[in-house]
């Protein structure tokens, strides 16, 4: 189909912007609005975005099933491996001070590891989802 | 006068109450179960409307911290909302994809089909 | 409040359309004058969440969804006068109810007063972040935020459950369709 065209060249110049501001409103998430959820749904608009235009196949050959499901605990997993961290330097579950040289930037980097799980969860379940609504063969 | 005030006060409250109670009737009076879908995400967004206006203060930013700004609306309710949205669409997607399974089922996402098949057997 | 009135008037089209395909870019439309009565509420997080999350991902799965099955609905087959009186009924007390609320606006309520000022005064000797709701949603309440991730988790692995295996063909009786 000729208007094909218009589509991937469109795609071609949105896709990587996408991806970059997926990341700016992920680390930004301290100085304005934005954090993990925002995030990634970004992201997996962007892979979304892709299969719509590309096809399914080859948005599967880039980003893999596999690697897609694998995500979604993964992220669940880094949350709570922040919080047992926490523990085994001698605090309570989830408290992050002893994480840094002093209690509030021990705060501020934990906060920055548990917003990057929760954007592999989302990412990886929105995409999962998707992959699954597509996948079933009328 | 005193309408007009009790208009501007509350004027908001009452299309909450709108939205609300035009979602619960999707949800209970159609059959097409990916309206009562759509019906029940309309509930759901009116519930946040109902959390987030009591938190915001006339003259206030919004809550980030800023040497120029002093009022700052109420961040509370923004946290439990966010959780909430996320939540939501957490249960749609569930609904969506029973919903495709019942329509390869039955052949239909009616109610008042599926009950009539129903009874036949 | 000429964006509630316009979220009063997609409303209504949401009701009356039979069209799913209309009635989901309406739902579209809806999340997005939704996101910008947030905005103006001065919940920007929450606004950003609700524009990618309802108007993005939700109008995603709804057209996946109708891509699968059908996308007309039927006439109404029973009156609907009981659900309506039960709807306008639950309206009417629920707007009596709002004249003891305080005024749209105000600073001096409980809601305002009680624990908010902890928060914005001890975000940035606590935690050195200036965003206090990334701040409360993962640092002073990081629990539920843990919840909230598992849920998401949780969901993410129904709907691969339900919709992985390959789909069975099952020959059924002739189904009796009602009036599109």
């Amino acid at each position: 189909m000729k208007l094909d065209v218009i589509f991937r060249i469109a795609a071609k110049i949105f896709i990587p912007f996408m991806l970059v501001f997926a990341m700016y409103v992920q680390f930004h998430g301290d100085f304005g609005p934005g954090g993990g959820f925002q995030a990634g749904v970004v992201a997996a608009a962007m892979v979304i975005f892709y299969a719509i235009i590309f096809g399914l196949e080859s948005a599967q050959k880039i980003f893999p099933q596999r690697v897609v499901e694998l995500m979604v605990p993964a992220g669940v997993g880094i949350f709570a491996s922040v919080g047992i961290a926490g523990m085994l330097m001698g605090e309570n579950y989830l408290n992050y001070s002893p994480l840094g040289p002093d209690s509030a930037h021990g705060q501020e980097y934990g906060i920055i590891l548990v917003e990057i799980g929760v954007l592999v969860t989302v990412a990886g379940t929105m995409v999962a989802i998707f992959y699954s609504f597509m996948g079933r063969d009328r | 006068m005193a309408v007009i005030h009790e208009i501007i006060a509350h004027y908001n409250h009452w299309i909450i109450i709108f939205l609300m109670v035009s979602g619960l009737y999707i949800v209970v009076a159609r059959g097409n179960m990916i309206k009562k879908l759509v019906g029940l995400g309309l509930f759901q967004t009116s519930v946040y409307l109902l959390y987030l206006s009591p938190g915001k203060i006339l003259g206030g930013t919004p809550p980030i911290l800023s040497p120029d700004y002093s009022v700052y609306s109420n961040p509370l309710p923004h946290v439990l909302i966010l959780t909430a949205i996320v939540v939501g669409i957490a249960t749609i997607a569930v609904g969506l994809a029973l919903v495709v399974r019942i329509h390869e089922a039955f052949g239909t996402i009616e109610e008042d089909e599926i009950f009539a098949e129903d009874e036949d057997e | 409040m000429v964006l509630l009135t316009l979220l009063a008037a997609v409303t209504l089209g949401i009701i009356r359309m039979r069209n799913l395909f209309a009635v989901v870019i309406l739902g579209g439309i809806y999340s997005f004058l939704m996101a910008s009565v947030m905005i103006v509420l001065d919940a920007v997080d929450v606004a950003m969440t609700e524009a990618s999350v309802g108007a993005g991902i939700s109008t995603v799965l709804m057209l996946g969804t109708l891509y699968l099955t059908h996308a007309w609905e039927i006439r109404p087959v029973h009156r609907d006068l009981l659900p309506m009186f039960v709807a306008v009924a639950t309206g009417a007390a629920l707007v009596f109810g709002t004249f003891a609320l305080p005024p749209f606006g105000a600073a001096d309520t409980p809601v305002n007063t009680h624990v908010a000022p902890y928060y914005l005064e001890n975000s940035i000797p606590d935690t050195l972040v200036p965003n206090v709701v990334t701040s409360v949603l993962a640092s002073y309440r990081g629990f539920d935020t843990l919840g909230e991730t598992t849920v998401i988790f949780t969901a993410g692995i129904a709907v691969l459950m339900l919709l992985k295996g390959r789909r069975e063909l099952k020959p059924g009786p002739k189904r009796r369709r009602l009036k599109r």
